[in-house]
C-alpha cells in the first residue's frame, strides 16, 4: 500500500480535487525520506484504527522485525488529518503493557486463585460447559406448545471492541445456540 | 449519524446537546471548528460547562433529563413564529396527514393507555386512509387533525415560561438558542444536531431523539449538507457492533428477532413485510424477504433449503414483548434463573446501574467465560472487597484478548464508513482475537453434538460454520455470495461469487448475505472497499467533502441519508451552494441518491423517505412504545414533584425491575435533593478497564471525583480536594471533591436545585483510585430500548470522615 502526506498534498495545490500524488506522477521517496524520523526508519507502515471511540481515527503503525516501535495519526486519512487525542495517542504503550493477560487463565469454584492453562484445555472445558447447559435447559416448546428453542439460562455480553466480521460470527453462533440474553455496550 | 464528521463542517449552526464532543470524541471537534471558522454559530446545551462549552459561541446550563421541555420549547417557537420551512414540511413529511378521530391525548397520557400492564394499545396511534389505503393528506395544513395542528396544539403549552421554569434555563439563554439554530429553517441554511450518551441514558432517552426529528424536519435540515441529526456513537466499533448486532431484540441489518407467534418462514416475513399502495412510495422494507433469506442462508448455507423454510424453524423465538437486555438479565441472574454465559470486551461490574447488585447477581452463576486484555472489575468479581472467594461457586475462563493492533478486519464508524485494519504485529503472547477463540470454541460444541447428539443437535450441526477463523472469509460472506450461477442486468456470476449490491439479494435462495446494509462492500468489480485510499472526488462532491472513493459507507456508498429531500420536484438542489445530490437531465450526480429514479416531477419519482412505509419524514411516529409525539417526563428519580405540562410526573411506562436491591427515591425527597449525572473523560474509555492500565492515560486522570458547585460545597462545608461521600437509596462511593464553577445550581419552579457530576471509569482493581460510580445509579430504563437512566438520579452528599477506596 502506498501512502501520501495531506502536508505535501495541498502544497500542490490539488486540495479541491484531490487527486493523491502518486497518481499525479510525483516520487515521493524523498519526500517521505525526509518526513520519516530515523526511528522508525526502515520500518514497515501498517495502518491501523484507533480501538476507541467512533471517530475511528485511522492510526500508522510502525512495524520493525515483528515488533510496534511508534504509531502516529494518519495524515492522509480525510477525517483525523493525522491527529489523535489522549487515548489514540496512547495506542502504543496500551499494546505493550506489562498489566495484558498473557495465558488463558482459570479460577475453579470456591479457589482463591487463578491458573494458567493452554488454549485446547479451556476450549474442551467451556464447550463441555456450554453443552451441558444447553442439553439440561434448553426450552423447546412454551407454554402454549409453541416451538420456541430457546436457551434463557445462558447469555452474551460483548463487545463493540470485535471488528464487523467478529460481531457476524459471534451473532450467528449464539443464535444456533439458542441464546437470547445478548447485549452489549450499544444499550448502555 | 444520518451525515458524517466531515459534513460537520458543512452546517450554519450546531447544536450540541447531551454530547460532550470535545472531550468524547475529540477529533471529531476540528469538524466543528471548522464549521465555526466559516462563521456557523455553535451552542452547547448541557448540564456541566466543559471544553467543548468553552469553544461554543454559548453554553446553556440545563437540569439533567428535562431535554425534551427544552427541545418541546423550540418546536413551539419554530411554529408559533412560523420559523419552519413551509414546502419542505408539505411535500417531504407526514405534516399534512390526517390523524385518525380515536387519537387522544389528555393531561399526560396518549389514548389506548393501560395502567395495570403499564403500556399503550398503540392502534389508536393511526391515519386517515383514501379507498386505495394511502394516507388522506391536506397540503393547506388547515385540517384541524392534520398532524401539523396537533403538533402545534401540543407544543402550545411548551411556553418560554414552563420551559424556563422546568430544565432551569434562564429565559435569555431560551431565546438566543431557539432563535439562532431557527434560522436555519430556510433553504440556504443548515443547522446539525450532535448528540450522544447524554441523551440516550434517559427513560424518556427515545423521545430525545425523536423531538430532534421534528425539528429538523420542520427546519428542512435532513438529507442536507451540514445538517441531520448526529449521534456521536461512543465505542470503537459499536456503530458495526449494532449493524451486526450483538443484541436480542433484532437479528444483523435490523430486522426483528424472532418471536414465538411467528411459528414460520412465510409467518415472520408476512408480519415483518410492510405494505404500500402508494405508487410514489419506495416502502424498501418492502424487500426484507429477501434480506432475511439471505441471512438464513447466510446461517445454514446448503443446508438451508425452500422446503424446510431455510432452517427457520431451527431458530431461538423469543416471546412478544419480552425483555433480554442487561437489565432484566441481572435481575434474573440475581433471582438464580441463569447458569451460565460470556462477557467479552466488556466491564458491566462497573458500567451497569446498581452495581452491587449486578455484583451480587454474578456470583449467582456456575460459569463464565471472560476475555480481555486486563483483569477487570467482572473478570475478578469472584475475589471483590468484602466478599470470601471459598464462598463463591463460580467457575471463571479468562481468556486472553488480542490488542486492535494485532489483528485484522472492518469497523465501522459513527458515519457509516467502513474501515480495513491489518494486523500490524502478532498477538502478545498466547492471546486471541475474539474471532480467533469462537471459532475453533464453537467447533469443539459442534463435534461434542456430533459425537454424543443431545437436544436439537441439527440447530448447531447444520450451521455454515468454517474450521478456522480467517476475517477476510467474513468480510466476504457480510457482503454476500451467489449460491448459484445467476445474471445480473447481463452480467454473469458464478456460484461462489460476490453479491454486487443488496438490489441483487433474493428470496429465492440462490443468494446469502450476513447482513444486507453491507452488500456492495466486497464486490467482484471493486474488492474490499473498506481498504479503498482514494481522495478523488469530483468538485461538487469535493465542495462538501463527500469522500465517496475513500472507504465505503453503508448503504450502498451513501454518505448522506435522505439525500432526496435536498432537491426539489425537479431533482434541482434547495441549496445550490452545498449540494449533495443534483438531477443533470439524465442521472444524478454528486452523492449516491437514496434510490435511482427520476425526480418526482416526473412522475416516476418516490418520496424521500425511502424507509418508512408512505415515503415521508415522522412527524408523528406511531411506531414508538411511549407515544407518537415527544412529551416531557421527569426522570423517575426528580427532584420535584410535579410539572407545569401535566399530572403525570414521570413516563408512564419507563421499565425497571424490583429486586429487593433495587430502590428508587421518591420524587422530592429530601434525603436525596441533589442530581447526579455521570459521564465519560478524553483518558479513559467506558468502566475504564482498558485505559487504568494504560499509565500515561492514569496519570492524567487518576482517581474518581465529584463535580460541584461552591454554592453547594459551601452549603456542605466541603472545600476543594476533600473526600466525600455520595449516597443514593442504593449505595455509597467515596469520592474526591472538585469544587468548581462549571457545575451551576439552577432556579427550577422557583426553588434551587444542585446538580453534581461523576465519571464512572474507575474500579478497585485499580487500586486507589475509587470504585463504582454505577453503585448509585438506578435500574430503570426507556420503554423502547432499555437503556438505563443513569444521566439523571438523585443523591446526598457529605464530608468523609476518611477514605477506603481512594488513595489521598
Ligand atoms: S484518537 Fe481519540 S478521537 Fe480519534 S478515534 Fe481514538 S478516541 Fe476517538
Amino acid at each position: 500500500m502506498s501512502y501520501t502526506r495531506r502536508g505535501f498534498l495541498k502544497l500542490t495545490g490539488a486540495g479541491v480535487a484531490c487527486l493523491s500524488l502518486s497518481q499525479l506522477g510525483f516520487d515521493l521517496t524523498e519526500a517521505r525520506a525526509y518526513a520519516t524520523s530515523l526511528k522508525t526508519k526502515g520500518a514497515k507502515e501498517v495502518i491501523t484504527i484507533c480501538p476507541f471511540c467512533s471517530v475511528s481515527c485511522h492510526i500508522i503503525a510502525h512495524v520493525r522485525d515483528g515488533k510496534l516501535i511508534s504509531t502516529e495519526g494518519d495524515p492522509d486519512f480525510p477525517i483525523n488529518e493525522g491527529a489523535l487525542c489522549a487515548k489514540g495517542a496512547a495506542l502504543l504503550s496500551m499494546s505493550r503493557n506489562e498489566h495484558r493477560i498473557k495465558k488463558p487463565l482459570y479460577r475453579a469454584p470456591y479457589s482463591e486463585k487463578w491458573e494458567e492453562k493452554d488454549w485446547d484445555w479451556v476450549l474442551s472445558k467451556i464447550a463441555r460447559r456450554v453443552k451441558d447447559t444447553r442439553d439440561k435447559e434448553l426450552i423447546e416448546k412454551n407454554d402454549k406448545g409453541q416451538t420456541v428453542n430457546r436457551l434463557d439460562s445462558m447469555f452474551l455480553l460483548g463487545t463493540s471492541h470485535a471488528s464487523n466480521e467478529e460481531c457476524a460470527l459471534i451473532h450467528q453462533a449464539m443464535r444456533g445456540l439458542g441464546v437470547v440474553h445478548m447485549d452489549h455496550q450499544a444499550r448502555i | 449519524m444520518t451525515n458524517h464528521w466531515i459534513d460537520i463542517k458543512n452546517a450554519d449552526s450546531i447544536l450540541i446537546i447531551g454530547s460532550n464532543a470535545a472531550e468524547h470524541h475529540p477529533v471529531s471537534f476540528k469538524w466543528v471548528l471548522r464549521a465555526k471558522d466559516a462563521g456557523a454559530t455553535v451552542m452547547h446545551v448541557d448540564p456541566k460547562f466543559s471544553r467543548t462549552s468553552a469553544r461554543s459561541d454559548f453554553h446553556v446550563p440545563i437540569r439533567s433529563g428535562t431535554d425534551i421541555a427544552f427541545m418541546g420549547g423550540m418546536i413551539n417557537y419554530v411554529l408559533e413564529n412560523g420559523r419552519y420551512y413551509k414546502d419542505y414540511v408539505v411535500d417531504y413529511t407526514n405534516a399534512s396527514y390526517i390523524v385518525s378521530e380515536g387519537f387522544e391525548f389528555n393531561d399526560g397520557l396518549f389514548s389506548g393507555y393501560d395502567p395495570k400492564s403499564r403500556t399503550y394499545d398503540q392502534s389508536s396511534w393511526k391515519f386517515d386512509l383514501d379507498s386505495k389505503g394511502v394516507p388522506k393528506k391536506d397540503p393547506s395544513l388547515k385540517h384541524p387533525r392534520c398532524v401539523f395542528n396537533l403538533l402545534k396544539k401540543h407544543f402550545s403549552r411548551y411556553n418560554i415560561e414552563n420551559v424556563s421554569s422546568v430544565t432551569g434555563v434562564s429565559k435569555d439563554n431560551l431565546q438566543k438558542v431557539y432563535s439562532t439554530f431557527s434560522s436555519t429553517g430556510t433553504p440556504d441554511k443548515a443547522g446539525t444536531i450532535m448528540y450522544a450518551l447524554g441523551w440516550t441514558q434517559h427513560t424518556v432517552g427515545v423521545q430525545n431523539i425523536r423531538s430532534a426529528a421534528i425539528l429538523q424536519l420542520l427546519l428542512g435540515n435532513i438529507g442536507v449538507a451540514g445538517g441531520g441529526i448526529n449521534a456521536l456513537r461512543g465505542e470503537p466499533n459499536v456503530q458495526g457492533s449494532t449493524d451486526h448486532t450483538l443484541l436480542y431484540h433484532i437479528i444483523p441489518g435490523y430486522m426483528a428477532m424472532p418471536r414465538a407467534d411467528w411459528q414460520t418462514y412465510d409467518a415472520y416475513n408476512k408480519a415483518n413485510t410492510p405494505v404500500s399502495t402508494d405508487p410514489h412510495s419506495a416502502n424498501w422494507w418492502q424487500h426484507k424477504p429477501k434480506y432475511f433469506t439471505s441471512l438464513l442462508k447466510g446461517w445454514y448455507g446448503e443446508n438451508a433449503t425452500a422446503k424446510n423454510g431455510y432452517c427457520y424453524g431451527l431458530l431461538p423465538k423469543i416471546e412478544k414483548g419480552a425483555d433480554h437486555s442487561y437489565m432484566f438479565l441481572f435481575d434474573r441472574m440475581y433471582n438464580n434463573e441463569i447458569t451460565g454465559g460470556f462477557i467479552i470486551g466488556l466491564n458491566p461490574m462497573n458500567s451497569v446501574p446498581n452495581s452491587n447488585k449486578v455484583r451480587k447477581a454474578l456470583d449467582n452463576l456456575d460459569w463464565l467465560v471472560t476475555q480481555e486484555l486486563h483483569h477487570s472489575e467482572t473478570t475478578d468479581n469472584w475475589h471483590r472487597p468484602g466478599v470470601d472467594p471459598k464462598k463463591v461457586k463460580t467457575e471463571v475462563f479468562l481468556l486472553p484478548s488480542a490488542h486492535r493492533v494485532e489483528k485484522e478486519g472492518t469497523v465501522t464508524n459513527s458515519g457509516r464508513w467502513l474501515g480495513w485494519h491489518d494486523k500490524a504485529i502478532e498477538p502478545e503472547a498466547d492471546a486471541r482475537s475474539f474471532g480467533a477463540a469462537f471459532v475453533p470454541m464453537m467447533n469443539e460444541v459442534r463435534a461434542l453434538y456430533k459425537e454424543e447428539g443431545g437436544k436439537l443437535p441439527e440447530a448447531i450441526t447444520l450451521l455454515n460454520w468454517p474450521k478456522t477463523y480467517n476475517p477476510e472469509y467474513w468480510t466476504r460472506l457480510i457482503n454476500g455470495q451467489f449460491t448459484k450461477d445467476t445474471v445480473v442486468k447481463g452480467t454473469k456470476y458464478k456460484k461462489g461469487q460476490q453479491v454486487p449490491s443488496f438490489t441483487a439479494l433474493s428470496d429465492d435462495g440462490s443468494t446469502m448475505s450476513l447482513n444486507w446494509l453491507y452488500t456492495g462492500s466486497y464486490t467482484e468489480e471493486g474488492g474490499n472497499k473498506a481498504k479503498r485510499r482514494n481522495p478523488q472526488q469530483t468538485k461538487m462532491q469535493a465542495n462538501i467533502g463527500l469522500y465517496p472513493n475513500w472507504a465505503w459507507c453503508w448503504p450502498v456508498n451513501r454518505r448522506i441519508l435522505y439525500n432526496r429531500a435536498s432537491v426539489n420536484a425537479d431533482g434541482m438542489p434547495l441549496n445550490p451552494k452545498k449540494a449533495v445530490i443534483k438531477w443533470d437531465g439524465k442521472k444524478w450526480v454528486g452523492d449516491v441518491p437514496d434510490g435511482g429514479w427520476k425526480p418526482l416531477s416526473s412522475g416516476k419519482g418516490k418520496h424521500p423517505f425511502i424507509m418508512s412505509k408512505h415515503g415521508h419524514g415522522q412527524i408523528f411516529g406511531p411506531g414508538r412504545k411511549d407515544g407518537p409525539i415527544p412529551e416531557h417526563y421527569e426522570p423517575v428519580e426528580t427532584p420535584i414533584d410535579s410539572h407545569p405540562f401535566s399530572k403525570q410526573l414521570s413516563s408512564p411506562v419507563y421499565k425497571f425491575v424490583d429486586s429487593s436491591m433495587d430502590k428508587l427515591a421518591k420524587p422530592a425527597d429530601p434525603n436525596f435533593p441533589i442530581v447526579l449525572t455521570t459521564y465519560s473523560l478524553t483518558e479513559h474509555w467506558c468502566g475504564g478497564g482498558e485505559t487504568r492500565n494504560v499509565p500515561n492515560l492514569l496519570e492524567a486522570e487518576p482517581q474518581l471525583y465529584v463535580e460541584m458547585s461552591p454554592e453547594l460545597a459551601e452549603e456542605k462545608g466541603i472545600a476543594n480536594g476533600d473526600g466525600v461521600i455520595v449516597e443514593s437509596i442504593r449505595g455509597k462511593v467515596e469520592a474526591i471533591a472538585m469544587v468548581t464553577v462549571r457545575m451551576r445550581p439552577l432556579k427550577v419552579k422557583g426553588k434551587t436545585v444542585h446538580l453534581v457530576g461523576m465519571p464512572f471509569c474507575f474500579g478497585w482493581t485499580t487500586p486507589g483510585t475509587g470504585d463504582s460510580t454505577n453503585r448509585l445509579t438506578p435500574s430503570v430504563g426507556d420503554p423502547n430500548t432499555t437503556i438505563p437512566e443513569y444521566k439523571a438520579s438523585c443523591v446526598n452528599i457529605r464530608k468523609a470522615d476518611k477514605l477506603t477506596e481512594i488513595e489521598m
